[in-house]
């Protein structure tokens, strides 16, 4: 593994290979062992819009193992607002870094920045596209819950066409032979490209704008925020975010085992009553983030953990 | 080409002859080749002639250039039936065939507005991957959009 761009570039097996040294490496996150196996190490940190989540956990992650992390910081301040190309940016890193986690408005942005260095590049979001790391922990979280991640029913909801968590999870759990009912508005659906993949895949696939008729059946629901801006007015919006929100009283139908997950954050879309059930994981599925990328992290740079971490 | 076909246009002395060309897609096929702008290149067009492989097909004859076979490879999206002879002193000295690779390079842009690729001063090559050849399918190398082959015609570097 030279970097970790989409999905795609993960086998079946190298994935759960990254969840069971993330397994391993949950006492390393929970600060209960220290393990500076990436002691000398340095992760750039290249956020060219906002995250709060994905940007901690890698920082979080790398310390964790103890490593350590260059931060672009404000791109208002950095050399991008003088116009220097991403690919000059890239070379900077190339010589700083030994691995650089990228986020960046533009689709396309990581996999150009691979071609562009010697260093492993991972993929935290570009455009519309990928999140491969949010897809190993939305793996990590189901496997956790359901000790299983293949033939489950899985539901994928909301904003499914600009959502790019949702790209990445659904193309992983077709892998899996998992079933996948997407729902969101017609506006807000799947891309074209990514329900022909699917599709060529043989998976099963049920697209609805029916949320609360399709509960009972499913092992997994997972949320995702539709935005505002999206839509051409506030009332549109409204009607919308009204449909594809999930209150307590929507789970009586639920399965007990049924898990209720979102990237964050949220908005709307799920109700502050639903915290408190048994249903909702999605602040577990935050922190898993911290081991998911603390294997991932591991891994592309050639680090084994056998042996530092006790098992 | 058919006795038909060469009946339409005169011989040529030197250059290029692409027949089997699906009917319609001449111009599209000239565009692809950086043809269509030209003052100075005499270029000769049959289209929809009767064929017998194609039912219909357009035929072109390019004079006094030579098509370069990486030229002619970038034909294969319109045309990957298409057959090519390049003539010198009105004999046909080769007989050359387009094929499809895995990557069109520099050859078009992406054509998604959002595409990292869309900042003109980004240095690396633009690449368009063939997803899949029947049916042809082609994605932008970076970003993964779908491009169609209209796409790539109104894209072209």
């Amino acid at each position: 593994m030279s970097g970790l761009i989409t999905v795609d570039d993960l086998t079946n097996e190298e994935i759960i290979s990254i969840l069971d040294d993330a397994e391993r490496m949950l006492p390393i996150a929970r600060g209960e062992i220290h393990a500076p196996i990436l002691a000398g190490k340095v992760l750039a940190n290249l956020f060219f819009e906002p995250s709060t989540r994905t940007r901690m956990s890698f920082e979080t992650a790398m310390k964790r193992l103890g490593g350590s992390v260059l931060n672009l910081g404000d791109v208002a301040n950095s050399s991008v607002v003088k116009g220097e190309t991403l690919f000059d940016t890239m070379q900077m890193m190339d010589g700083y870094a030994d691995i650089a986690v990228i986020r960046h408005p533009r689709q396309g942005a990581a996999r150009y920045s691979s071609n562009a260095v010697n260093i492993p590049v991972i993929n935290a979001g570009d455009g519309a596209g990928h999140h491969p790391t949010q897809t190993l922990l939305d793996l990590f979280t189901i496997r956790s819950c359901h000790r299983t991640l293949e033939g489950l029913n899985v539901a994928l909801v909301g904003d499914l066409r600009y959502g790019r968590t949702v790209h990445s999870l659904s193309e992983a759990l077709a892998r899996f032979g998992c079933t996948l009912t997407f729902i969101s508005p017609s506006s807000l659906s799947m891309p074209e490209e990514i329900i022909s993949d699917l599709r060529n895949s043989g998976v099963s696939i049920l697209e609805t704008e029916d949320l609360h008729g399709s509960i009972e059946n499913l092992d997994v629901i997972y949320m995702t925020r539709i935005q505002k801006e999206r839509f051409p007015d506030e009332d549109e919006y409204q009607k919308v975010a009204g449909v594809f929100r999930l209150n307590r009283s929507d789970l009586s139908s639920a399965k007990k085992n049924m898990i209720i997950m979102h990237p964050l954050p949220r908005v709307d879309e799920i109700s502050p009553d639903v915290d408190s059930t048994v249903h909702a994981k999605y602040f577990e599925q935050a922190f898993y983030g911290v081991v998911a990328r603390m294997s991932l992290l591991c891994r592309l740079l050639g680090v084994e953990i056998s042996g530092m971490v006790s098992e | 080409m058919s006795e038909e076909g060469m009946r339409r246009v005169t011989a040529i002395q030197n250059g290029t002859v692409i027949d089997h060309v699906p009917s319609g897609s001449a111009l599209k096929v000239l565009g692809m080749l950086g043809l269509l702008d030209s003052r100075s290149t005499p270029i000769s067009l049959v289209m929809n002639v009767p064929s017998k492989k194609l039912d219909r097909k357009d035929v072109m004859k390019v004079e006094d250039r030579e098509l370069t076979q990486e030229e002619l490879d970038r034909l294969a999206i319109i045309a990957p039936n298409a057959s090519v002879a390049i003539i010198r002193d009105y004999r046909v000295a080769e007989k050359r065939s387009v094929v499809l690779g895995s990557e069109l390079t520099n050859l078009a842009r992406c054509s998604f507005s959002n595409c990292i690729t869309t900042n003109t001063r980004e240095p690396l090559p633009h690449r368009i991957l063939v997803h899949s050849n029947n049916p042809l399918e082609l994605r932008c190398a970076y970003c993964g959009k779908t491009q169609s082959v209209d796409d790539i015609v109104n894209n072209l570097i």
